[in-house]
C-alpha cells in the first residue's frame, strides 16, 4: 500500500516540525544554544565520527535550524537540506564541495549582481574560474563546457530582469557533460517552480527573500536533489574519496543520495563556519508557513501592477514574464504556471534622471536593496545592487542605467498603483 | 510485493518486531558504512551479530564474528545483507535453510536481487531491498532530521524520547510527508544502467 502524499501547503506548515519531545511545545522552539551535552565519551565519539545522528555544536547543526532544513528540502522535493548564514554562504559552501583550484564552472550571465560579484572576484582567490554563458542562447552553455568544468549554475527566474531560464534544456547539457546542475530558486520559490523536477541536482536559496518573506532575517539554504552520481567518474573528491577529516570515510558510499548535503555540512559548513543563527531560522520558518498564501497575493498584485505600468505613457518597456507579450512568457507558462514571481524591471523614457526621480517620489514603496518582502520595494540597480559591475555587465544582467526594479508586496494593489502613479506624475 | 517503494508502516513494523539482526558483510573497519550501521543499530538496542566470510578479526564492538549464517548459535530474526547484489541469492538460500527461519531478509542500500527476493517471499519471509535500516530507523524516529534530511514524514504528535540524550523512539505517530521522486527516478535509472552494463559483459 502506498502512503498518501500531502500537498504543498501542508508541507509548508508541517514538514520538519513536530511537538517538542520533552515539553510538547507545538511551535518550533528556538534552541538558542551553542552546544549539546554528550551522554558519554562513546556517544561523543559516535557523533564526531558521523556514526550517529545528532547535534554537537550549533555551527554544524541546531534543532531549530534542522526543522528549517527539512522543510525547505521537502518543499523542493530534495533528499536533504542545509541552512546557511546567507544565500551567498550557500553558494560558497556548494562550490567548496565541488571545485578544486583551477577548476571551472559555467554560469548564466543573467544573475543577481551579488552572485556575479562573488563568482567574478571572491572565487578568483580560491582558483575557481567562472565561464559565462547566455540563457538567451542555450547552446552557449554547451560551448562553455571544458574538461575542467565541474558544474553549471543558473537562476530559475533571474534577478532583476525577469529572465526565465530554460532549465530542462540546461539540465540536458549538464547531464551530457556529467556535471551537476545548480539552480538558484530564490525568486520563484518552490511554490512557483521546482527546479529538481526540471533536472536540477542542487538547489540554492537566499531565504532572506520570499521564503522568509518579511524582510527581517538574512539566511540561505542548499537542497540536495539526491540525483547526481558522485562516484561515476571520481571527479568530486569531497564526495567519492576517503576523507582524512573523518578517518577515511567516503561520504557518497556512507550517505548515499543525501551525501552532498552532508558534505556541505560536515566538510564545508564545519570548516568555513557560515552558520545560520537559530533565531533567524525560527523567523524564516514562521515565514514559510504562509508562503503559498503570500506568493499567490504577490503574483496577483505584480501582474496587475505590470499591466498598469506597461500602459503608462512615461514607461519605455516592461520586463515581466507574466505579461503575454513578454519574450519569456512561454517559458514562464512552462516553468512557473502559477505566476511569474513578484520582481520585475521597467525602463523609463526619461532615462537615469527619471528613475532617480521616481525612487525619490514614492511614499509607499521602500527604497532599499532587497526583494521578497511583504512590503513593496523599489531600487535603481545601476546605482546600487549592480553598481560594481561594468556598464556592459550591467546591461548583460538586465540592469542598465535606465532600469528600475520593483518587488511588489502584499499590500492592497490599488494603493501600490496609486503610489507609482503619484511618483511618476510631473 | 512492490519493491520500488515501501509504506512507512511496513518498514516500521519490521524494525519494531525484529530483535536479533545478523549483518552479513559487517566490516571491522570503523570507517566502513557497514560498521556505521552495525554500531547504530547496536546502540538502538538490537542484538547485532556480525557475519563475514572474509573476517580477519574475532569481534566487532564486542560481538563475535561468524563466518557463515549457519554458524550462528542463536535464532536470527532478520538477515541484513551488506554484500553486492550478485551475492544476495546464496545468502538468502543459506538464510532460508536456518531453523528457525528468519522473519525478514533486508538488503542494504544499493543491493537489489529480485530472484533472491522472490525465493524468500515464497518461503514466507518478508523482504526489504535497497534500503538501510539505520537510515530507516533515523527517518521514522526523525533522528535523521537533525542532519537536515527529508524524513518524508510529518506529524502533529509529540516525538517520543527513548532515554539518554538525542534518542527518539521508532514508535512515533507519523504520516507521509514530502517525496524525493527525482532521487528515486535517478536511482532507478542508475540501476537500469548497471543492468545493461552487466548484460554486455556477459
Amino acid at each position: 500500500m502506498t502512503d498518501r502524499i500531502p500537498g504543498f501547503s501542508t508541507l509548508a506548515v508541517h514538514a520538519g516540525a513536530q511537538p517538542d519531545p520533552t515539553t510538547g511545545a507545538r511551535a518550533t522552539p528556538i534552541y538558542q544554544t551553542t552546544s549539546y551535552v554528550f551522554e558519554s565519551v562513546d556517544h561523543a565519539a559516535s557523533l564526531f565520527g558521523l556514526q550517529t545522528f545528532g547535534n554537537i555544536y550549533t555551527r554544524i547543526g541546531n534543532p531549530t535550524t534542522a526543522v528549517l532544513e527539512e522543510r525547505v528540502a521537502a518543499l523542493e522535493g530534495g533528499t536533504a537540506g542545509l541552512a546557511t548564514a546567507s544565500g551567498h554562504a550557500a553558494q560558497i559552501l556548494v562550490f567548496h564541495c565541488l571545485l578544486q583550484p583551477g577548476d571551472e564552472f559555467v554560469a548564466s550571465k543573467k544573475l543577481y549582481g551579488g552572485s556575479i560579484n562573488q563568482f567574478t572576484h571572491a572565487f578568483k582567490n580560491f582558483g575557481w574560474n567562472v565561464v559565462w554563458a547566455d540563457p538567451d542562447d542555450i547552446s552557449s552553455f554547451e560551448r562553455a563546457i571544458s574538461p575542467k568544468t565541474k558544474a553549471i549554475f543558473t537562476e530559475s527566474i533571474a534577478n532583476p530582469g525577469g529572465v526565465i531560464t530554460d532549465m530542462a534544456a540546461v539540465a540536458q547539457i549538464a547531464k551530457r557533460a556529467g556535471v551537476p546542475y545548480i539552480v538558484d530558486n530564490t525568486l520563484a520559490t518552490p511554490y512557483l517552480c521546482k527546479p529538481i523536477d526540471q533536472g536540477a541536482d542542487i538547489v540554492v536559496h537566499s531565504l532572506t527573500k520570499f521564503l522568509g518573506g518579511h524582510g527581517n532575517s538574512i539566511g540561505g539554504a542548499i537542497v540536495d536533489a539526491g540525483t547526481f552520481n558522485w562516484s561515476r567518474d571520481r571527479r568530486y573528491p569531497m564526495l567519492c574519496e576517503p576523507r582524512p577529516e573523518y578517518h577515511g570515510i567516503v561520504l557518497h558510499e556512507t550517505f548515499g543520495n543525501f551525501a552532498f548535503a552532508i558534505a556541505c555540512r560536515v566538510l564545508a559548513l564545519r570548516d568555513i563556519g557560515a552558520a545560520l543563527s537559530p533565531f533567524n531560522a525560527y523567523l524564516i520558518l514562521t515565514g514559510i508557513e504562509t508562503l503559498p498564501l503570500r506568493m499567490r497575493k504577490h503574483c496577483d498584485n505584480t501582474l496587475a501592477v505590470a499591466q498598469w505600468i506597461v500602459a503608462h505613457p512615461k514607461v519605455a518597456w516592461v520586463s515581466y514574464p507574466g505579461l503575454p507579450a513578454d519574450r519569456f512568457h512561454a517559458l514562464a507558462k512552462k516553468y512557473c504556471p502559477n505566476g511569474a514571481g513578484a520582481v520585475f524591471t521597467f525602463g523609463l523614457k526619461g532615462g537615469y534622471d527619471a528613475g532617480v526621480k521616481l525612487v525619490s517620489n514614492v511614499k509607499l514603496f521602500s527604497h532599499l536593496a532587497n526583494i521578497g518582502d511583504t512590503r513593496s520595494l523599489i531600487i535603481h540597480p545601476a546605482s546600487t545592487t549592480h553598481r560594481q559591475l561594468t556598464d556592459a555587465q550591467k546591461t548583460e544582467a538586465g540592469a542598465g542605467v535606465d532600469v528600475v526594479r520593483l518587488s511588489i508586496g502584499i499590500e492592497d494593489v490599488e494603493d501600490i498603483i496609486a503610489d507609482l502613479d503619484q511618483g511618476l506624475a510631473d | 510485493m512492490n519493491h520500488d517503494s515501501y509504506s512507512d508502516s511496513y518498514i516500521r513494523g519490521i524494525l519494531n518486531t525484529v530483535k536479533t539482526i545478523a549483518m552479513v558483510g559487517a566490516s571491522e573497519r570503523a570507517n566502513r558504512p557497514s560498521y556505521f550501521a552495525f554500531k547504530y543499530l547496536l546502540e538502538r538496542g538490537y542484538t547485532m551479530i556480525p557475519v563475514n566470510p572474509l573476517r580477519t578479526g574475532e569481534q566487532i564492538l564486542g560481538r563475535r564474528i561468524y563466518v557463515r549464517l549457519g554458524d550462528v548459535p542463536d535464532p536470527i530474526d532478520m538477515v541484513d545483507i551488506f554484500r553486492s547484489s550478485r551475492h544476495a541469492l546464496p545468502i538468502v538460500q543459506e538464510a532460508l535453510a536456518l531453523n528457525p527461519r528468519p522473519q525478514v531478509i533486508w538488503m542494504q542500500l544499493g543491493v537489489r536481487n529480485d530472484e533472491a527476493a522472490a525465493l524468500a517471499e515464497a518461503g514466507g519471509v518478508k523482504v526489504v531491498m535497497n534500503r538501510c535500516p539505520k537510515i530507516e530507523y533515523g527517518r521514522l524516529s526523525s533522528e535523521i532530521a537533525w542532519m537536515g534530511v527529508n524524513t518524508r514524514t510529518i506529524s502533529a504528535k509529540k516525538a517520543i524520547a527513548s532515554g539518554g540524550i538525542q534518542r527518539l523512539s521508532l514508535n512515533r505517530a507519523s504520516v507521509s510527508g514530502g517525496t524525493t521522486e527525482a532521487a528515486d527516478a535517478a536511482e532507478r535509472s542508475e540501476r537500469g544502467g548497471r543492468r545493461i552494463i552487466q548484460a554486455r559483459n556477459l
